[in-house]
């Protein structure tokens, strides 16, 4: 007989040195569950400028299952839940984040953007619209993470170069193969000629 | 841009979206509407003010169906593709045509609606003329109405047809237009979906809500047939509202938030009986040889290839091995079981196909059972959606409550149905010119098996409940012999009676390693005797789109003979590899650069070209985006992807475990369509994936002088083939 072998409730409470190594080291500290005790009745945060408060009994909870079922922005996707796929990644204070990997606790206080938040389909964000421009989403799972990495890449470096925009995507996975057309639109909305 | 042209009109008025959608009714009387293939009116239906809804059997994974099917039909309608909703997949409306798969969505879904628009328009312009008291044949159907070429009256499609529709036999016959009058086919219109996914209001089946929906998360046993002894229910009180649902071996907590089942699933106490019934990865390549058969089938015989090669070298072996689907996002689906019926919102490749399977499952009726295709996560193959979509049902019949139901990582990599391994074993002899005399293939695969009508799912078979049991693999021997002209041929089958984890079909199914074999061997045997790889297959080639294709992506690459390995000896080289899909469909070849390094064993690819004929184009863009997803998806299971497991259980079940391609791995590449619009138009989206490891392994012998025959060319097997030197 064999008992189930206690796994963790949620990987980011896993082994660490098995998920630091493909985040790149931009994922944000997972933070540390409030203590209940001490715990204010509600946290608060921005959500793509709007306040928003969630209850302090959820400060452990993921931020991606939050903004997807509290708040309906079920833009940002859930991959892998382990920080290996940067599906989840949001803006938290202007960083990418993700969103699976940090908890409500730790975003409190804190500004969070989505891909809500960048643009919209009528008033794109210029990266948005270069991913339109290069038509760049297969299923489009990994597409949202891309996007707001990549929106943080262009906000620190206006016109990225290819290999600049490799290092920055790394550790984003995409499974139907559209990095090809990634790297497009980035270069695209630096003002660089794709290639 | 197009409307959000969709089939959520359909989705039932309890659905709630949490995005926000605009919602087109789709034309015509929705009830009543018949989904039989041999009627027009199951593909095709005109509402009164024109507006053209298309019902489509075969869906978008993200490959691009949505626009080319709108494309195909909008072309023979003489219309734009924004004038169209479609529909995918739901089982109460479109009709069967065959599961998403095999590279068939446009090459027999879309070819069935060209024809039911094609139908259309020659009703449409006979209904027209005797309105009109003119001659058919002065007639055309352009922009929504039926006008005289000569100008005059008109009339709309939406006057023409009634409330009953056409009713009216699909015409095989009814004439299609003139490829060289085509204003919507050939042109790389944009994807409708991509504005949407790029800005996140793209609605998967993940983000669809039913009232009172319920968060299911499935527990698998830590062991494959492991049984449940013990199950402590008390051990998830802390999670409100969770609760324990057990069907014998299948287990499982819902809880009314997502976070809360994960939570309570990650605190279930459970004791499960051990269970020791793989054979470990380790072990496979053996095992393929050793049996046990049930069968030896001979695929393809010409001469006598025996007495031909007695005297060539020994045969030597390639090996594919188990890989997952590896699906970015986790396998979802939404049940709702009540009153006598079902429906289940999946991203199902085969909607149709499960219906029976489901309604099996529910113990209904197949007419009380509906499937509704939603977009999930890309999948190449059956991946773990329909297990998710059965795990979805069993819970919603078990709580009476609509459940929605998504896997876990370690769930998506250690229980989707794996693609097959493959052993294949080559001999052949060439002549000091170049041509093939003699060429035997000899293949260890699972068999699929006959009759199967899909793979068995996870959660009947843990709740005990029966199905039908076997191996689903797909079409797994096709291309295993080479595209060349050869004397004498013998191509032969060991089929395997069982395979090492459950299979099914993946990308291109077996196709991947046969060419990878055939086109690798092929260069092996030029090797032998001092030819120039590209020039020694040109003049193996009886099909001049073969050798179109092959010209191209040589060309690209600015292709000149010289001899292999690269004399330069610096590490760098290139190959080329070419395939007739299914030796009657798409022709692909592709060629690549690379640099070995040979003190990390790190293959890096430079540069990749892709010359591609499949015929009619119907969408440049969107087929070259099918093209570059079989080139970076395949590189990336040739350089990284083995499924691990031991006797118990898969190992790999995250990134550092089962790695798949990143950025820094993205080459260059550059693809050549060639457009043939007087022929049909062929697939996108596998031909390509095949010659890819072949281009690759042809590429390393020429860099390094190594030969590599087993997948994964991981850096440890690079080196120790530098070694062996
Ligand atoms: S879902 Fe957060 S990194 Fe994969
Ligand atoms: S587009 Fe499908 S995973 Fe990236």
């Amino acid at each position: 007989m064999a008992a189930l072998g206690k796994p963790p409730i949620w990987p980011y409470t896993a082994d660490p040195t098995k998920r630091e190594a493909p985040m790149s080291g931009k994922p944000a500290s997972p933070g540390k569950p409030v203590s209940k005790a001490k715990a204010p009745a509600l946290l608060s945060l921005t959500v793509n400028g709007a306040p928003r408060h969630a209850a302090a009994a959820d400060g452990d909870m993921p931020l991606v299952f939050w903004l997807r079922d509290e708040l309906g922005l079920t833009g940002t996707h859930l991959g892998c839940g382990k920080g290996e796929c940067g599906s989840c990644t949001v803006l938290i204070d202007g960083e990418p984040a993700r969103s699976c990997q940090t908890t409500l606790a730790a975003a409190a206080g804190k500004a969070v953007t989505t891909i809500e938040g960048l643009g919209t389909p009528q008033a794109p964000h210029p990266l948005q619209a270069a991913f339109i421009a290069e038509q760049t989403a297969q299923c489009g799972w990994c597409t949202a993470g891309m996007v707001v990495e990549g929106a943080a890449l262009l906000a620190r470096n206006a016109q990225p170069g290819r290999d600049e925009a490799k290092a920055a995507l790394e550790g984003h996975l995409c499974r139907c193969g559209s990095h090809h057309r990634v790297l497009r639109a980035v270069l695209r909305a630096g003002g660089r000629e794709p290639s | 841009m197009t409307r959000e042209l969709s089939r959520r009109a359909f989705l039932g008025s309890t659905a709630a979206l949490s995005v926000a959608f605009t919602l087109p009714r789709p034309a015509g009387a929705a009830t009543a509407k018949t989904n039989d293939p041999a009627e027009v009116d199951g593909f095709l239906s005109i509402g009164p003010d024109g507006s053209v809804t298309v019902y489509c059997g075969k869906v978008d994974l993200g490959q691009g169906l949505r626009v080319a099917i709108r494309q195909m039909a909008a072309e023979e309608l003489g219309i734009g593709i924004e004038s169209i909703v479609l529909i995918e997949g739901d089982t109460r409306f479109t009709p069967d045509q065959g599961p998403t798969a095999g590279s068939t969505g446009v090459a027999r879904g879309g070819v069935q609606i060209r024809q039911a628009a094609a139908t259309a328009r020659q009703a449409l312009i006979r209904l027209a003329a005797a309105r009109l008291d003119r001659s058919p044949e002065d007639l055309d159907l352009r922009d929504g109405l039926v006008a005289p070429r000569d100008g005059g009256r008109s009339i709309g499609m939406g006057d023409l047809v009634g409330e009953n529709g056409f009713a009216l036999k699909l015409d095989p016959k009814a004439p299609l237009r003139d490829p060289a009058e085509y204003r919507v086919v050939g042109k790389p219109l944009p994807r409708p979906d991509v504005p949407a996914k790029v800005c996140g209001t793209h609605a998967y089946v993940h983000d669809f809500k039913l009232p009172g929906m319920l968060h299911g998360r499935v527990i698998r046993p830590p062991s494959v047939g492991a049984a449940l002894l013990k199950v402590d229910e008390t051990s998830i009180k802390a999670v409100k509202g969770a609760r324990v649902v057990r069907i014998k071996d299948f287990l499982a907590v819902v809880a009314n938030r997502e976070w809360d089942a994960i939570r309570a699933a990650g605190m279930l106490k459970a004791i499960w009986s051990d269970s020791a019934r793989l054979m470990g990865h380790g072990a496979v390549r053996d095992a393929l040889r050793a049996g046990p058969f049930i069968a030896e089938e001979v695929l393809k015989a010409k001469g006598d290839a025996a007495a031909r090669l007695a005297e060539a070298p020994p045969a030597v072996d390639y090996y594919w091995p188990v890989q997952s689907h590896g699906s970015l996002g986790p396998s979802c689906a939404v049940a709702q079981v009540g009153n006598g019926a079902a429906t289940i919102w999946t991203a199902s490749q085969a909607t149709h196909k499960f219906r029976p399977t489901f309604a099996a499952l529910l113990g209904l009726a197949v007419d009380k059972v509906r499937l509704v295709y939603l977009d999930g996560s890309g999948c190449y193959g059956m991946n773990g959606h329909d297990d998710a979509a059965a795990d979805a049902a069993l819970l919603a019949k078990a709580t009476g409550k609509p459940v929605r139901v998504a896997w876990s990582r370690d769930d998506e990599l250690g229980w989707d149905p794996k693609g097959p391994p493959q052993l294949i074993a080559l001999r052949g002899a060439m002549s000091p010119m170049g041509q093939l005399l003699g060429w035997s293939t000899e293949m260890w695969l699972p068999k699929a098996t006959a009759g199967l009508p899909n793979v068995p799912l996870l959660s009947p078979e843990a709740a005990g409940l029966d199905q039908p049991k076997g191996l689903v693999t797909g079409l797994i021997a096709q291309n295993g012999d080479p595209p060349y002209a050869v004397a004498d041929l013998e191509v032969k089958v060991h089929w395997l009676a069982d395979a090492p984890l459950r299979p099914s079909n993946i990308r291109a199914p077996g196709k991947i390693a046969n060419v990878f074999a055939v086109e690798s061997y092929f260069d092996e045997l030029c090797a032998g005797i001092g030819l120039d790889p590209l020039v020694t297959r040109l003049m193996g080639l009886r099909d001049l789109r073969g050798v179109a294709v092959l010209s191209k992506a040589a060309s690209m690459m600015a292709w000149a003979p010289r001899p292999v390995p690269n004399p330069k000896g610096d590490g760098s080289g290139r190959g080329i590899a070419y395939v007739h899909y299914k030796h009657s469909e798409t022709y692909v070849a592709v060629a690549m650069e690379v640099a070995v390094d040979r003190d990390t064993g790190r293959i890096a690819v430079k540069r990749v070209t892709c010359a591609h004929d499949c015929g009619l184009v119907i969408n440049p863009d969107a087929l070259k985006m099918q093209i570059e997803g079989c080139v970076l998806q395949t590189l990336s299971r040739t350089l990284l992807e083995e499924v691990t497991f031991d006797t118990s259980r898969v190992t790999s079940t995250d990134q550092s475990t089962y790695p798949i391609l990143g950025f820094a791995e993205v080459p260059h590449m550059d693809i050549e369509l060639i457009d043939r619009p007087e022929q049909p138009p062929m697939g996108g989206g596998e031909a390509a994936a095949t010659p890819v490891p072949a281009a690759l392994a042809n590429a390393v012998f020429d860099a390094a002088g190594i030969r590599l025959r087993t997948v994964p060319f991981t850096p440890e097997r690079v080196k120790a083939a530098l070694r062996t030197l």
